[in-house]
């Protein structure tokens, strides 16, 4: 790639941060160059973050048919899965799942619950119900 | 050992932040040393597609060798000793940070991506493996020198914390290091240039089917054979192009970093087979752009998406790369 092809598209993934792209100048050697981004990356990005979004809405609707309890959706809206809140709550993977249904939900010690909001960053009251 | 306070440390912005902060601690210590020589002397070029890990439902696909390499593979080219720490409790690894930063150290860190409030919120992944400099503390902040970033950045003391403490797959259990012993020589020595070259042709024409030149036909393989119809398939051919271009990677994955190594390598060596290599990379890397730049057009629905096609191409670069490895591995 050359030094004047390399991409500025300012991508909105980025924030406005630049990223360092390797190029070629008028003499052939590579030199470090900045990108406002390039539309590519900023495709697969969004993409990924759809998903996680999907998820995350998902879990909001079935929170409100009472399919499932609050920390289904807040485990995905901090963009974590099963294994990870398993993981970083210290709680087994069964236990997690055994959680994300609202009746074992409900049960939850307020200790158990303080465990879940400090893996997940958030506060007990937080962690109970699900934004309109 | 020259003793460098960290009060006069430099930043500077780099492609990728493992071979950037390696870059950087060397230099702050008077060892002159760009990203793009220190990525290939720790022979950080490679591929990996390894589909029994996966990470978030996807098999994890790599342009660079594992996390803490770059930084590890240093220790012998250059003799050098890095001081690895890691902890048991976040107030330890913090107790530790501080006291290292008070004797006037640069310390690095791995770090959770998703818990550093710095990054773009778009960019915030559990990814558990992201390197970073802190070069000194200024009341509840440390000063922050994060490769991937233009300008040095802060962080509060509890967001590192948790930072440096997230679990999860390559969980950093708040690792640590600093550079204990300065290289004795006063630039790289070329056999070791040699040597690492080889080791990279190596590994990417490793007789494994994971690796290399093979891992390349292998993900080739399980592309060709996904539905064009199911969102799933889109979902695994972005996860490529991520892993290839938007994860910190210099474009290319990584293919254009290791040219630039390989233009300074035919300057120290005094070999311009390395510098007529490098231009072929550059080539092969541009492939790599195309193959990134229609896999995209194909997740926009811009032209209809073809497995078959993608496969067909990444096969290509399978060819080029393994004609171009197996050339240089004979002028090494």
């Amino acid at each position: 790639m050359d030094l004047v092809d390399v991409p500025q598209e300012r991508n909105s993934t980025l924030d406005g941060q630049r990223k360092v792209v390797y190029a070629k100048d008028a003499q052939g050697r590579l030199c470090i160059t900045a990108s406002s981004g390039w539309e590519v990356e900023e495709i697969v990005t969004t993409q990924a973050l759809d998903h996680l979004n999907q998820l995350s809405l998902q879990a909001k609707k079935d929170v409100k048919q009472g399919l499932v309890s609050p920390l289904a959706y807040w485990m995905h809206t901090q963009r974590m899965d099963e294994a990870l809140l398993a993981q970083s709550s210290g709680f087994w993977r069964w236990q997690v799942r055994r959680h994300l249904l609202p009746k074992h939900f409900q049960q939850l010690s307020d200790e158990k619950l303080a465990r879940y909001a400090q893996a997940l960053g958030l506060s007990i009251q937080t962690l109970q119900s699900v934004p309109a | 050992m020259q003793t460098k306070n960290n009060t006069e440390f430099v930043h500077q912005h780099a492609g990728h932040c493992e071979s950037g902060v390696a870059s950087g601690l060397l230099r702050h210590h008077g060892f002159p040393i760009t990203e793009s020589m220190a990525f290939g002397l720790s022979s950080g070029l490679t591929f990996a597609y390894l589909p029994f890990i996966k990470l978030s439902g996807l098999p994890l696909i790599a342009y660079r060798s594992p996390p803490k390499s770059l930084i590890k593979g240093l220790s012998k080219p250059l003799d050098v000793a890095f001081q690895f720490e890691t902890f048991t409790s976040p107030d330890k690894g913090q107790a530790r940070l501080d006291e290292l930063l008070a004797q006037g150290k640069v310390v690095g860190l791995q770090t959770s991506v998703y818990w550093l409030p710095y990054f773009p919120p778009e960019m915030r992944f559990h990814f558990n493996a992201h390197n970073l400099l802190v070069y000194g503390k200024d009341g509840n902040d440390y000063l922050i020198s994060d490769p991937v970033f233009e300008t040095p950045m802060r962080c509060a003391t509890d967001d590192l914390n948790r930072s440096r403490f997230a679990k999860g797959v390559l969980a950093p259990k708040g690792l640590l290091y600093t550079l204990k012993t300065l290289p004795q020589q006063s630039q790289v020595n070329p056999i070791a240039i040699n040597k690492a070259i080889a080791k990279t042709c190596r590994s990417m024409l490793a007789p494994v089917p994971i690796a290399g030149v093979r891992g390349m036909r292998l993900l080739a393989k399980k592309i060709e054979g996904l539905p064009n119809t199911a969102p799933s398939s889109a979902a695994f051919v972005g996860h490529l192009v991520r892993m290839q271009e938007e994860i910190g990677t210099g474009g290319a994955g990584f293919r254009f970093i290791y040219a630039s190594f390989l233009q300074e390598a035919a300057d120290c060596v005094g070999k311009k087979s390395y510098a007529d290599a490098a231009d072929q990379l550059i080539e092969i890397g541009d492939g790599w752009r195309a193959l990134a730049l229609t896999t995209a057009r194909m997740i926009k629905a811009r032209e209809p998406m073809d497995a078959k096609h993608l496969a067909h191409l990444l096969r290509k670069q399978a060819d080029s790369e393994e004609t171009f490895f197996k050339s240089l591995a004979k002028t090494v």
